[in-house]
């Protein structure tokens, strides 16, 4: 009886403290004021991006000559609904688009890209190759890692440059070609379904591996841990070990990688962008503004159209960095 | 040891004809005709069809891939697509060569930088100068290249007026300020979080508790054996570094106008160069691998308690 009593709040203890230690490291994080501010700031730029066609005060293509080259400048008497809808509160290009609009929907392509590449590349792909890599071992752990250590030897991101430039242009004839033969996909091209696609592939090109590393080098070390050998030992299905048991052991430093991750991810689409492998014009991206913006001409006679997207893409890797390193200390606090 | 050194070495050229097989196939699939590149306006189908079969460009995939590779052990890379008369090689060395240039004042502001501040602030853990430190250089790290060259530019070409705006003149040209600061900012972070974890670790050991009872002064003690004994992981990065002086910075040479290898590699991969892009694949790949393997090994006999299978 006692014996009983004694086991039951031994591991009534042992629930609470394992629910405890996501909880109380989700605690520590909320304390820290650089991680809260950073949030804030994602989530407002992550919801702007997404919503940009109720949030942005004009039209992206819409052209209006008679502001051309407008410094930002406000003007505040006339209230809020003017100041937002009529004052080109972040300036305007030599087009005369109104670059706060512009910068909104640039962040609309760069948020959606990163978080599909991150969820397929980095998370369904790369974690799900670590967990397999790292449980089996043997012949399917050589295949994935060699395979890895293939993509990983390419210098910094030329891998994601060739494959962006390369792919491109065969999938746009695809694609063109299936527009022909079917009425209903007509448009599909315009709307920059292509660009998304390519990109997005390139993303997942390089970043899978750095995340089915770090997995598999968790479970390696799991696995030999005794609760897993009790698992196995009570019958538990290799499923359940893995989605029951490993995964949620190494959800810690997934978590850092993934927050690390997507400063990277966004950093190398405003890269391909840039070079023009990217959203393609009419359509506004960061690293196309950050292109126009960042020639001398442009920067001596109109320094604020490399500002807006300059302090947009900034804030973005930023906060993700720095979210990323709190994260990082209140989850591993060894590294402290 | 030996073991694991030979055995990483075997496995070298394993993995690079992998990488040169994706890049060659990519290259072939990829869209573009190389001989138009060739032949610009003046193209002719007749003219086109005798360089194909110059080039071998007619000839089965393996085929020219197998030669390719043939070649390239034998140390003939081709000849550029887009420079005609110009073999692959010497334009490669010529670029490295800037790119090495860019990239060890890169690392001297790197580690000029990120080395006394990483130590600096190990001896102020839990202060408050300790996580600042680590967070300015966070926001310098996060600023995207393409903002922070033209803004860069517009401080010290157009306000200040310095430096020339674009170009390349070598290390002791004024022009090298400002893509060696873009390229060594961002190693700040990196080299400081390692200098102060480092030093950390080194200032819980025995023997400096050892020097501090014997009676060594406090700036003795710190530079003798704390420093020193803090440098051994840097090892590492320096040696991961080098890749960089192949790969180059891609972005930093192609806005600054840098006739270095990074550069060259992404005009090659718009040209459709694909001797060029072959070379520096393989090149760049051999590189990056070789100076992981270099880490591992020097990291290992600096530390004997480190052991590879």
């Amino acid at each position: 009886m006692a014996v009983r009593e004694l086991a039951a709040a031994a591991e009534g203890e042992q629930t609470q403290r394992s629910r405890g230690h996501l909880a109380r490291a989700m605690a520590r994080l909320m304390r820290k004021k650089i991680a809260v501010t950073c949030i804030v700031i994602l989530a407002v730029i992550y919801l702007a991006g997404i919503f940009a066609a109720w949030v942005s005060p004009y039209d992206y293509t819409a052209q209006d000559y008679t502001v051309i080259r407008k410094p930002p400048s406000y003007v505040l008497d006339q209230g809020p609904v003017a100041f937002w809808k009529e004052s080109h509160f972040a300036g305007t290009d030599r087009a005369g688009r109104d670059l706060f609009t512009r910068v909104l929907w640039g962040i609309q392509n760069t948020v959606i890209l990163t978080l599909v590449a991150m969820l397929t590349g980095g998370l369904l792909i790369g974690v799900s190759l670590g967990l397999i890599a790292g449980y089996f071992g043997k012949g399917v752990d050589s295949v994935i890692m060699r395979t890895g250590e293939v993509f990983a030897s390419f210098p910094d991101i030329f891998l994601v440059i060739i494959i962006a430039a390369t792919l491109r242009p065969r999938i746009l004839d695809f694609v063109r070609s299936l527009e022909d033969r079917f009425d209903f996909l007509d448009g599909i091209v315009q709307i920059g379904v292509v660009d998304y696609f390519v990109v997005s592939i390139a993303l997942v090109g390089f970043g899978w591996i750095g995340m089915a590393r770090l997995v598999r080098g968790q479970i390696l070390f799991l696995k030999e841990t005794q609760y897993i050998e009790a698992a196995k030992a009570s019958g538990a299905s290799t499923a359940r070990i893995l989605f029951m048991h490993l995964l949620p052991n190494a959800i810690a430093p997934i978590v850092v990688t993934v927050s690390m991750g997507m400063g990277a991810y966004v950093g190398t689409e405003i890269i391909l962008s840039w070079l023009g492998l990217g959203i393609q014009p009419p359509r506004p991206s960061l690293g196309t503004m950050l292109l126009q913006g960042g020639h001398i001409s442009v920067i001596r006679e109109e320094p604020w159209m490399l500002l807006a997207p300059g302090i947009a893409a900034w804030l973005l890797i930023l906060c993700w960095n720095l979210l990323g390193d709190a994260l990082n200390d209140v989850l591993n606090p060894r590294t402290r | 040891m030996w073991k694991y050194i030979v055995k990483r070495l075997l496995w070298l050229p394993v993995l690079l004809l992998a990488a040169s097989l994706m890049t060659f196939t990519l290259g072939r699939f990829g869209p573009g005709d190389p001989v138009r590149v060739i032949l610009g306006n003046r193209y002719d189908e007749q003219i086109a069809e005798r360089i194909r079969s110059q080039l071998g460009l007619d000839r089965p995939f393996f085929v020219q891939y197998g030669d390719y590779i043939w070649n390239f052990v034998q140390g003939d890379f081709g000849e550029s697509y887009r420079y005609r008369g110009q073999p692959v090689r010497e334009l490669i060395v010529r670029k490295m060569w800037v790119s090495a240039q860019l990239a060890i004042a890169a690392m001297v502001i790197s580690l000029g930088f990120g080395l006394p501040i990483g130590f600096f602030i190990a001896h102020r853990q839990g202060r408050w100068e300790d996580p600042t430190a680590v967070t300015i250089a966070l926001v310098l790290m996060s600023i995207p290249v393409m903002v922070s060259v033209p803004a860069l530019l517009w401080t010290f070409c157009l306000k200040l007026s310095w430096v020339p705006c674009s170009g390349w003149g070598g290390v002791f040209d004024p022009r090298i300020i400002v893509p060696a600061i873009t390229m060594g900012v961002p190693g700040i972070a990196g080299l400081t979080r390692l200098m102060r974890a480092s030093t950390l670790d080194t200032l819980g050991q025995d023997f400096i508790r050892t020097a501090h009872s014997k009676g060594l002064g406090q700036m003795v003690v710190n530079s003798r054996h704390v420093f020193r004994n803090s440098l051994i992981p840097i090892v590492t990065i320096l040696a991961f570094s080098l890749a960089g002086l192949i790969s180059g910075a891609f972005i930093t040479e192609t806005i600054m106008g840098i006739p270095g290898i990074g550069r060259f590699a992404v005009e090659s991969v718009f040209n459709r160069d694909y001797p060029v892009i072959m070379a520096v694949t393989l090149i760049g790949s051999g590189a990056f691998v070789l100076a992981n393997l270099l880490a591992d090994v020097t990291y290992a006999f600096i530390d004997p308690r480190i052991r590879y299978q």
